[in-house]
């Protein structure tokens, strides 16, 4: 058996979630004091409330480029894709109502695009990716069939990594299909791509507090709420405003945002030395593309090796990442962003590096690899 | 797909991922170059996983068919 350091345990898993950044942190206990009355009530702390939730919108746009009435706050990411999705199909003036996505979508796509396809009877289509997970944007538009009513195409993967080419699809759609856009792996990490129709992010992958989704419409993009109404502050949400959450998110965005290229150079270095160091050990499947990624994660799989297994001897070590193997899923089916790519499937771990990853925490987990692997290849006689 | 002349079938149901890939690395070294080993396997990580292992360690992926209870059969020829 490998030796087990004693060091501190080192969370590798930002890419499910990052802790609260300490900027959000001093925003939200400020913003439960003045923001929790009503934003729609014409007295004092319901104004309060309201300029809070303003302000948030206002940094929000202005960190991702766009304009303050394209930006709403939904209960979570999935939350702002189903919205995203759904809404530019409920928009539609006619019955085109199939999505088109990618093979690599977040499963919140495949959902929403499955929910869609059993209420109107015409099924999703899949746009096939290459062995680095991208898509080609001719493959999209050959794809387009007169059912097609959306298409969806992330801005990056978040397994793997891979950038989408986005703006590309989106020259190509020229406005005669709308085109959602889960940005939900990118934002914090990669500037927001352009062309899209309805777009969302997740706060919570950029430091600010779960529960918080952006939605993004176009000014002028057609969409209609897919699902029923409410008589909030924003038409395109329902249910009451979370506004010291969405205020804090909004802080840890512009901090991210002031230091993200800092950072993002400094994680791309660290992830290319992973995806370097690791191949010492034998037999290894390094996924998703070198140099076009996000800059903070990465996906590689060991052949012979029980996925479950990886997880539990990387967290004996103090390691925590995740795993796209079937063994490690609720359905025991394996990711489909690792089969769609063709990669091997088992044996696969996910490591994605928070802020303040240090090269110490890669160089400690890049020794301890190569012993875990040959152990757990010997428990099987390989 | 025309069916290939020798083919020896590794029986893998109800095994579950890496098994399979672990039965089929262990098995290759005992059939002849050239020759097909059909791995039958219900697990549903086999389908990505046989042609993945074949990318990896040199070897053929020929086809996925059915064996005669209606598993999937992968195929694979041994080049060297």
């Amino acid at each position: 058996m490998a030796v087990v350091t004693n060091a501190a345990p080192v969370d590798l898993d930002a890419a499910s979630g990052e802790p609260l950044h300490p900027a959000a942190r001093d925003v939200l206990a400020a913003a439960h004091e003045r923001g929790w009355a009503d934003p729609r009530r014409p007295h004092r702390t319901g104004r309060d409330a309201r300029l809070l939730l303003d302000n948030a919108r206002d940094v929000v746009a202005g960190c991702l480029g766009v304009r303050r009435d394209e930006v709403s706050f939904t209960t979570s990411g999935t939350d702002a894709v189903h919205r995203g999705l759904l809404g530019l199909l409920e928009g539609r003036r006619d019955d085109r109502d199939a999505t088109l996505a990618t093979a690599v979508e977040h499963s919140a796509v495949g959902h929403a695009a499955a929910w869609q396809a059993a209420r109107s009877g015409v099924p999703a289509a899949v746009v096939p990716v290459d062995r680095l997970g991208r898509v080609a944007p001719d493959a999209v538009t050959e794809l387009l069939t007169p059912a097609t009513g959306v298409v969806a195409v992330q801005a990056a993967n978040h397994e793997v990594g891979t950038v989408q080419p986005v703006e590309d699809v989106a020259c190509r759609l020229d406005g005669r299909v709308p085109l959602f856009v889960d940005a939900c792996a990118a934002v914090g990490h990669l500037p927001l791509p352009r062309g899209w129709d309805a777009a969302a992010a997740s706060a919570h992958k950029w430091g600010g507090p779960a529960g918080v989704g952006v939605l993004l419409v176009r000014k002028g993009a057609r969409w209609a709420s897919p699902f029923p109404g409410d008589d909030r502050v924003d038409e395109r949400t329902s249910g009451f405003e979370n506004v010291p959450a969405a205020l804090a998110a909004a802080a840890a965005l512009q901090a991210v945002e002031a230091e993200r290229e800092e950072v993002a150079a400094r994680q791309h270095a660290l992830v290319a030395r992973l995806r370097e160091g690791v191949r010492a050990v034998p037999d290894v499947d390094v996924v998703g593309d070198p140099d076009d990624r996000l800059p903070h994660l990465v996906t590689f799989s060991f052949l012979y090796v029980d996925g479950e297994a990886l997880v539990h001897e990387l967290e004996r070590h103090g390691f925590g990442v995740a795993s796209g193997s079937a063994c490690t899923s609720s359905s025991f089916e394996p990711s489909h962003v690792l089969a769609a790519m063709g990669a091997l499937t088992h044996g696969n771990a996910r490591v994605s590096l928070h802020r303040d990853t240090r090269a110490d925490d890669v160089e400690r987990l890049l020794a301890v690899l190569p012993g875990v692997v040959a152990d757990l290849r010997a428990r099987v006689g390989m | 797909m025309t069916a290939p002349a020798q083919v020896h079938e590794l029986d893998c149901r109800g095994r579950l991922c890496p098994l399979p890939i672990i039965d089929l690395a262990k098995a290759l070294p005992g059939v002849a170059v050239g020759a097909v080993v059909a791995v039958v396997a219900d697990d549903a990580a086999a389908r990505v996983d046989v042609p993945a292992w074949c990318r990896m360690r040199g070897q053929d992926y020929v086809g996925e068919d059915t064996a005669d209870d209606g598993v999937p059969r992968y195929l694979v020829r041994r080049r060297a």
